[in-house]
């Protein structure tokens, strides 16, 4: 799947995906709305302009781009993003952490859901996960990309510095990591909780292609993720530092971690969906 | 009576690592992670063969076990290789979550389990990783015996499809196994056939139960031995059968009697058919430094303690009559 949406399009896309977000979270009092609302744009472009992929699930994906999703807690913009790219019913959106669904809190492939090609959630893991993936692309002469996703929250994890160290010494060139920098955390910002310094400077100095991009503008968001094509297979993988706003599109949310994980009542719901306008239809 | 002899002593990791050549012959997707561990691991043979179905990892254990996680995804068969003790408890999450929960084809792989790892003490011994593994659903575990159950066991879990842990040691120990044995996961190996006591043993000390059932046999007492080469699924059958017969058991492993292949067998007595039984087993406790010999001695992992084990569940059988 890679259809040409435009920009505009892209935008209204997302908007609507962030609709979805307050609405699961809402609908079971529950989630992680303020990083999901933050990645809205990005995932958007992935995977409604970026990657090759097929909506006829495989876990194998050969031939395709992969994404894994590592700070698996902002679940509920992976799903509707999946859904609304034709992974499954935007109706099953509704079953998000309720019981017997396959919308577990965090991304699982154990109840077979469509679009999960990994079970995530417990933090620092999933850039080890996405550089074997590589591995194997590589290793069968598959030229197509492996993409991932962390919080910079995350980056406080250890296998992370391991999965850095390693990919850039094995020159692992199908690989686009992109950290979503909004400098929150549970307990604070990340300055407060454990600063994480000068980033750009940490992955240049491990070896990787570092790009800036300001995740929250879909003009930018866009022609960042189409050069990754031209960088890709030049012997460095790659760190794309994404600057997004936690809780971006809903003004009470914008910006404080206080929203990393608790659930809008029926009134923010109300004046959420108010600032969130589109002409798509909710699920 | 079935009698066992051996001409020579090998290592089980040599069986490993004989057992990784042959399905890496087998299988183009078989691929092998070590981190820093290659000589210890007896990789290099597969390394010579495949070199560029190899990757050295470094010192970085959770990165090998998400890195091996993701190369299923594309069909890859991975195999990892590092001490049982870093295979396990430094990397419980990563397994849990990207190999278990997440059902991946990832063979994990562990040399130098238990005491016989010997001089380096109680932080490379592991005494707990059977029962680590074996508590994640979906998981199967496999503790072989000899050099040559070691090989046709590595052999076989490439052909398996979904997670596997496979626990081998450093020593060198008696290889009686057949080398052309057909290894079946799950599936018990009547290694002698008594009616007084059944001896249920996994790896080194199925062979230390040879040796007690011999000397047993002077007293008058006929034991039954099962090798129990996988822990996980348990082959129940097996096991109700012999006890059925014999009446009490001895299980016999080298591990923590917490959490062990003891353990498990308690399960299924206590909610089937309840026997008497005894563990050789370590004793809720660390280990420490020495020569693997002295070290079985001292915690009383050898045929020694299977014989006195063998004698008191005897006695207590009377109890449950």
């Amino acid at each position: 799947m890679k259809k040409e949406y435009s920009i505009e399009q892209l935008k209204g896309i997302a908007t609507q995906a962030r609709r979805d977000v307050v609405r699961m979270v809402h609908g079971c009092q529950s989630g992680h709305p303020g990083g999901s609302l933050g990645c809205a744009d990005f995932l958007t472009a992935l995977y409604f302009k970026i990657m090759n992929h097929n909506p006829e699930f495989n876990m194998d994906g050969i031939g395709e781009d992969l994404f894994f999703l590592s700070n698996g807690h902002i679940s509920p913009i992976f799903y509707s993003v999946l859904a609304r790219s034709g992974y499954f019913d935007i109706e099953e959106l509704k079953t998000f952490r309720k019981l017997n669904s396959r919308l577990q809190g965090h991304p699982t492939t154990h109840e077979g859901l469509p679009g999960v090609r990994m079970s995530s959630g417990s933090l620092g893991q999933g850039l080890s996960v996405a550089i074997g993936a590589a591995l194997t692309k590589r290793l069968k002469k598959d030229n197509s990309l492996v993409f991932s996703l962390h919080g910079d929250g995350e980056l406080q994890e250890g296998q992370i510095w391991e999965a850095a160290l390693f990919a850039p010494a094995k020159k692992i060139d199908n690989l686009v990591m992109t950290i979503d920098v909004n400098g929150q955390q549970i307990d604070g910002s990340t300055e407060q909780v454990l600063s994480l310094g000068d980033l750009e400077a940490k992955w240049k100095a491990f070896g990787w292609d570092v790009i800036n991009m300001n995740g929250n503008d879909m003009e930018e968001v866009v022609p960042t993720l189409q050069s990754v094509r031209e960088r890709a297979f030049k012997g460095k993988p790659i760190c794309i530092l994404m600057k997004t706003n936690m809780g971006h599109g809903v003004s009470f949310m914008t910006g404080s971690h206080k929203w990393h994980g608790i659930a809008p009542n029926d009134e923010q719901l109300h004046v959420a969906l108010n600032e969130l306008q589109t002409n798509l239809n909710d699920y | 009576m079935a009698r066992y002899t051996y001409t020579e002593k090998k290592d089980t990791r040599s069986g490993f690592g004989a057992g990784l050549l042959e399905a890496g012959k087998k299988n183009e997707n078989v691929v092998a992670l070590c981190a820093d561990l290659v000589g210890s691991l007896k990789m290099e043979a597969f390394i010579k063969e495949f070199p560029e179905r190899f990757i050295q990892t470094g010192i970085a254990e959770a990165n090998m076990m998400g890195m091996a996680a993701g190369m299923t995804i594309g069909g890859a068969i991975p195999f990892t290789g590092t001490f049982a003790n870093f295979s396990t408890g430094r990397v419980y999450d990563q397994i849990r979550q990207s190999i278990a929960y997440s059902n991946k084809n990832v063979k994990i792989c562990a040399s130098h389990a238990g005491l016989t790892l010997g001089e380096d003490g109680a932080t490379h011994q592991i005494l707990e990783d059977i029962g680590l593994m074996k508590m994640l659903p979906g998981m199967t575990v496999i503790n072989p015996c000899d050099y040559n159950q070691t090989k046709a066991a590595t052999i076989a879990i490439a052909e398996y499809e979904g997670p596997v842990y496979l626990r081998f040691g450093r020593p060198v120990v008696p290889v009686f196994t057949d080398p052309d044995q057909k290894f079946e996961i799950g599936k018990a190996w009547l290694v002698r056939q008594g009616k007084d006591v059944t001896i249920i043993a996994t790896g080194h000390l199925v062979w230390e139960a040879i040796q007690a059932a011999e000397k047993l046999e002077e007293e008058g007492i006929d034991a039954e031995i099962i090798n129990i080469h996988t822990i996980k699924p348990l082959d129940e059958d097996a096991i109700l059968k012999s006890v059925g017969k014999t009446g009490c058991i001895v299980t016999a492993e080298e591990h923590n009697k917490i959490g062990g292949l003891g353990e498990s067998v308690a399960r299924l007595l206590t909610t089937t058919k309840l026997v008497p039984q005894e563990f050789v087993a370590v004793n809720d406790s660390f280990g420490e430094s020495g020569k693997p010999a002295e070290l079985m001695t001292k915690y009383g992992l050898d045929a020694e303690n299977i014989i006195l084990k063998a004698r008191k569940v005897i006695s207590r059988r009377t109890l449950f009559l």
